[in-house]
This record gives C-alpha cells, sequence and structure tokens, in this order.
C-alpha cells in the first residue's frame, strides 16, 4: 500500500513537477528512463515518489532512450500502466522505437518536453522534436503551461488504454518555458484523479498465459499496408474519444480542453494560429489589440496535433480574413509543416484567407506580447489590401537581415 | 500585475528565492510565475530570474518584462550586469552590497536619477552572519516585503517555514533570522 501524499488545494509547480505528480496519480507500474533535460525531473520524481513509498512500481535505469522505450514496449504488453518523459536527442534517438510502439496498438504515455535538436547543442524549447514524430502513429496533446501538462497526462492514460483507441498517446509541453516555470496549479485529489483514471485494462497481456500472442510480427506487401491502414483509422476514430474523455475531464474539474481552442474568435479578422505557450502570449496580445486599438484579433490553438483536427481548424477559422500559422521548428527548406496543414485545411473553404508563416522562437528565443501585436497588424494589412503584402514565409524574432521567401500570386 | 526581475550568479540562490517568492504569494490567493534564464549554467556565470504576480492566471510566457522590481544579490552584477534594462519611471531597486547608498549610486551611473527608488542591504554580510555561508536569496526575500509591502513580516516568516520545511531545523531558524534582519536593515 503506497504512502499517502500530502497536497494542497493550490500548489505552485513547474511543468515538470506537474507531470510526475500525474505519473504518481495513474499509479504508473512502470517507467522505463534515460532522462534528458529538460524532461528528466518527471523521470526523477517518479523514481524517487517509489522509493520513498508514494507508489508501488517499478523505476528501470536503461542505456538509452532507444533501451527506455524499447522496455517501456515491453513493460506495456505484459500489461502495466507504463510511461515516461524525453526531449530533443533522446527523442530522436527513440524515434524508431515510436514506431513499433504505436504499429503494436501499445497505450504508452510519453511526457515530452520540447526542445531543439542539434546542431548546434542547445538545451531550450522549440517544436523540432514534436514535428520528428508527427507521422509515428502516435496521438500528440499539447500544454500551454504547468496545470495543462498535468491535466493532459492524466486524460491521456484514459485516451490511450481506452479499447476503442489503444495507441500512445504524447503530452508535450514547452522546454523550460512549461516544464521550469512554476504557476499555480490546482491538482486533484488522489482519489479523484485514479477514479478519473480508473484500472487498466490489458488487451492481448503478454503475462496471460493461458492465452499466448504475439507483438512484433513480420508482414510483408501482403498485409502490412492494411496494418497501417487500421492503424491511420484508429488514430482518426480517436477523435470522438478525445473529445469524450476532456468532457468527462471538465465535469470533475471545470477545466475543458477541446482538439482546437480559439480564444476571441466570435468577430475575429486578422489571427495568430499557434501551438505551446505561444498560444497564451499570443491571446494577451490579442486582448491587448482589440482594447488599444479596435483590432479584430484573436487566436487559435491546436491542442491534439496529432490526429489533426482538419475540420475543427476550418471550423475556428471560418470568418477569419487573414491567419499567420506560427511554426516553432526549422523548416528545413519548406514551409513550416504546421503551416503546410492548416493551409490545406482552409483551402477547401469557401472563405480561403489569406495565410501567411513566421518560423520563430528556435532554440528558446523569447516570442514577446509586442512581437505578436506586430504580427496581428501585418495580418490586418493584408486583409485591408485583400492581398498579401509581405513575404508568405518570414521569420520572427531573427537578428540579421531580413529573410523571407515567396510572393501570393492572388490579388 | 507586478513584475520582478533578479539579478544573481548561478548557485546564490536567485531560481530557488524567486520560486520560494511565488509559493509563499500564491497562498495569498494570488496567481504567480517563477522561471530563470539560464542555460548551461556554471556556478557563478551571471543569470536572471523572474516572477510575475496577478490577480488573474497569468497568460504571458515571454521572458521580457518592464520590470516593477529589480533585486540585485550579487554585489559586483550591479556594476556589470544592465541591472536598468527596460525599467519604468517607478521601477525599484533592491541591491545587495556593503556600501552605503550614496557610494553606491555614486559608482553605478545608471542609477543616478533614480536615487529615490534606490534600497541597498547587504545580503552577503547578513547570510554570513546568519546562515553561515554566501546565500543572499533569503535575506533579499526579508528586504522585498519591506520594500514592496506586499506582506506583514510575520505572514511571510510562517509561510516560508513551510516552504523550508524539508531542511532541518537549524537551517529555518537561521533563515529566517536572516530574512527578519534584512527586513530590518534595507535602507
Amino acid at each position: 500500500m503506497a504512502v499517502k501524499y500530502d497536497l494542497n488545494e493550490r500548489e505552485v509547480w513547474d511543468g515538470n513537477f506537474a507531470a510526475s505528480q500525474a505519473l504518481r496519480q495513474a499509479q504508473v507500474d512502470v517507467v522505463v528512463a534515460y532522462p534528458i533535460t529538460p524532461s528528466t525531473p518527471i523521470v526523477e520524481n517518479y523514481g524517487s515518489y517509489v522509493a520513498n513509498g508514494y507508489i508501488d512500481g517499478e523505476f528501470v535505469m536503461v542505456e538509452s532512450e532507444h533501451a527506455a522505450m524499447s522496455g517501456c514496449i515491453g513493460a506495456s504488453a505484459a500489461g502495466g500502466r507504463v510511461s515516461t518523459a524525453t526531449s530533443s536527442q533522446g527523442f530522436a534517438l527513440m524515434a524508431e522505437v515510436l514506431y513499433q510502439a504505436s504499429g503494436m496498438r501499445l497505450p504508452i504515455v510519453l511526457n515530452v518536453v520540447n526542445r531543439a535538436l542539434a546542431s548546434p547543442l542547445n538545451v531550450r524549447g522549440d517544436h523540432a522534436d514534436m514535428y520528428l514524430g508527427r507521422d509515428s502513429g502516435w496521438i500528440q496533446m499539447g500544454a500551454f503551461n504547468a496545470q495543462e501538462a498535468y491535466d493532459l497526462a492524466l486524460c491521456a492514460f484514459k485516451i490511450a488504454e481506452n479499447h476503442d483507441v489503444r495507441l500512445p498517446v504524447m503530452v508535450h509541453q514547452d522546454g523550460f518555458i512549461t516544464s521550469h516555470t512554476a504557476q499555480n496549479v490546482y491538482p486533484m485529489t488522489d482519489e479523484a484523479a485514479i477514479n478519473f483514471v480508473g484500472e487498466i485494462d490489458p488487451v492481448d497481456d503478454m503475462l496471460d498465459f493461458s492465452r499466448p500472442v504475439t507483438y512484433g510480427a513480420q508482414t510483408e506487401e501482403d498485409w502490412h499496408f492494411e496494418h497501417k491502414a487500421k492503424q491511420h483509422k484508429a488514430l482518426m476514430d480517436s477523435r470522438p474519444i478525445i473529445d469524450e474523455v476532456y468532457e468527462e475531464f471538465a465535469k470533475l474539474t471545470g477545466r475543458k480542453y477541446n482538439r482546437v481552442e480559439s480564444y476571441n474568435m466570435e468577430d475575429a479578422e486578422v489571427v495568430i494560429v499557434g501551438l505551446g505557450t505561444t498560444v497564451e502570449t499570443a491571446r494577451v496580445a490579442a486582448e491587448q489589440l482589440r482594447e488599444e486599438e479596435g483590432i479584430k484579433a484573436g487566436v487559435v490553438a491546436i491542442r491534439c496535433f496529432r490526429p489533426f483536427p482538419f475540420e475543427d481548424v476550418r471550423d475556428a477559422l471560418e470568418g477569419a480574413k487573414a491567419v499567420a500559422v506560427t511554426d516553432r521548428s526549422s523548416p528545413g527548406g519548406a514551409m513550416g509543416a504546421f503551416f503546410n496543414e492548416v493551409s490545406a485545411a482552409l483551402y477547401t473553404t469557401e472563405s480561403r484567407p489569406l495565410v501567411t508563416n513566421f518560423i520563430y522562437g528556435l532554440g528558446g528565443r523569447d516570442f514577446s506580447i509586442d512581437e505578436a501585436k506586430r504580427i496581428f497588424k501585418e495580418q490586418k494589412a493584408h486583409a485591408d489590401a485583400g492581398h498579401i503584402t509581405t513575404d508568405i514565409q518570414q521569420f520572427s524574432g531573427l537578428r540579421g537581415p531580413h529573410l523571407g521567401y515567396f510572393q501570393t500570386k492572388r490579388g | 500585475m507586478t513584475e520582478i526581475r533578479w539579478h544573481s550568479r548561478a548557485g546564490q540562490g536567485a531560481v530557488s528565492g524567486a520560486k520560494g517568492l511565488g509559493d509563499v504569494v500564491a497562498t495569498t490567493g494570488k496567481e504567480v510565475q517563477a522561471f530563470a534564464l539560464y542555460g548551461s549554467a556554471k556556478r557563478g556565470a551571471a543569470l536572471r530570474a523572474y516572477n510575475r504576480i496577478s490577480d488573474e492566471q497569468i497568460f504571458n510566457h515571454a521572458k521580457f518584462m518592464y520590470p516593477d522590481f529589480v533585486l540585485v544579490i550579487d554585489p559586483a552584477l550591479a556594476m556589470t550586469d544592465d541591472i536598468t534594462m527596460n525599467d519604468k519611471e517607478s521601477t525599484k531597486y533592491i541591491i545587495t552590497s556593503h556600501l552605503s547608498k550614496e557610494e553606491l549610486i555614486a559608482a553605478i551611473p545608471a542609477l543616478a536619477d533614480k536615487a529615490d527608488r534606490v534600497y541597498v542591504v547587504d545580503c552577503i554580510e547578513i547570510s554570513l552572519d546568519t546562515i553561515g555561508r554566501s546565500m543572499p536569496n533569503s535575506p533579499m526575500l526579508g528586504a522585498f516585503v519591506k520594500i514592496s509591502g506586499m506582506f506583514e513580516l510575520d505572514y511571510f516568516l510562517e509561510n516560508m517555514k513551510r516552504v523550508l520545511s524539508k531542511f532541518p531545523q537549524k537551517i529555518i531558524d537561521a533563515n529566517m533570522e536572516a530574512i527578519t534582519r534584512a527586513y530590518n536593515e534595507v535602507k
């Protein structure tokens, strides 16, 4: 029996601590980990909860992130509730095994504290690692602050282990900006949290010797395609279940999440579309611009990056005139990947607003309220002119001469 | 919204100070944020830590701020770091130094026209006397409580005891003494 952990109704936690408390409350059976900055405290704290008797679990130290996710696969296939955490280079080394986990339909929860990819070496936050996972077959959800890193981690187990989903889930938070920033967090009681998440009811667990099963079988052209298509369908079909879990969570806590979040969008003409903490900073800018200059600014945020909310993005941006899509990852010789996905959704609408792309915040470069306001005002200029008046792809907060690519052929 | 910027060296406890302050402020029902700007910092490297305090949930995640308070817990950084960066006409400075206020302002030209908003306290000396080593974060909190008027000293001390509860009683007592002394000595 685990020792009781004293919790206050109001805590001041950083994102890492918040995520580790969610792992404790979900009574995770096994964490297999190779710690890496800035996600280290998540697994470190879990280890200390095990050592101090706050949880009946197993903390397995391994020699690499590749081994960490491999160990998670073994423990999950055996039937346990399993989680770990990683960032950046660790995520990259884990990449091969991520596809194995999703292909085997194992409900592992991976806390990803987003950090830039080397080279040059950088420990701070951007979304390069998150983008690396976008075709891996995992559900990917994004937290914008420490409270959400906690809330979504609890939701993640419930979504992953649902028998109609059976997919691994990543919960992303911004390195340092969320993971190392202490803010007010309002946790659930241990009892309410475990009642919400529930006990794991494993499917095809390998420790059920009365019913032997195989994991990781080989298929060639005869069956591989059908397996991958089913996996894609499972991701697409997870959408209503994610909504249900968010709904149930809201009933317990009053905190309602949506796969696409909209702020000030009722009458918004100019919009920033973003991921992570940027969303909240942009919200402040939108409110200030409305008050100070009467500019109808709004923010659309993607909570659920995978499965990509194609339909909800279109609904959220209906009525917008000019939209800036922000990518916190080096585009590597293309438009930002997030810009491409939002643009593809908007291309199929009647209104087809003016869409531009901002690359920003790489390696933890600050994103200020003033910069968000400048981007909104630029969108206003596009909307007033009826066409894009700048390069389609620009860089926000970059030193040195202007860098931009491609001009519109409309208007 | 009250915004605070700490100037410190890695190892002097600015991050713990900012988090401890956030912890105590949250008990008053306010929303808080505490974070630091450090990379692969080595002990002694200059760093900055930050607090935001508000009645509403804090959505701004930028490092950039126009601080209401600048807390300098390393005497040399007062001379070498840009402590007046992005300041306002109302920004208050609390600086740890063995110099008198007049001597300090004479040594830092950027403070010349802000004399009425500069407060001095020797957090290094106080921490050496009370805690037994150079740990200027706790005394700075005492000075901040006095200058900001945000709390009664007794309320702050009671809540800091809870924040420090994982430490041995001797260390908690020393920190309480350090906070109290700085509260009384800041000028």
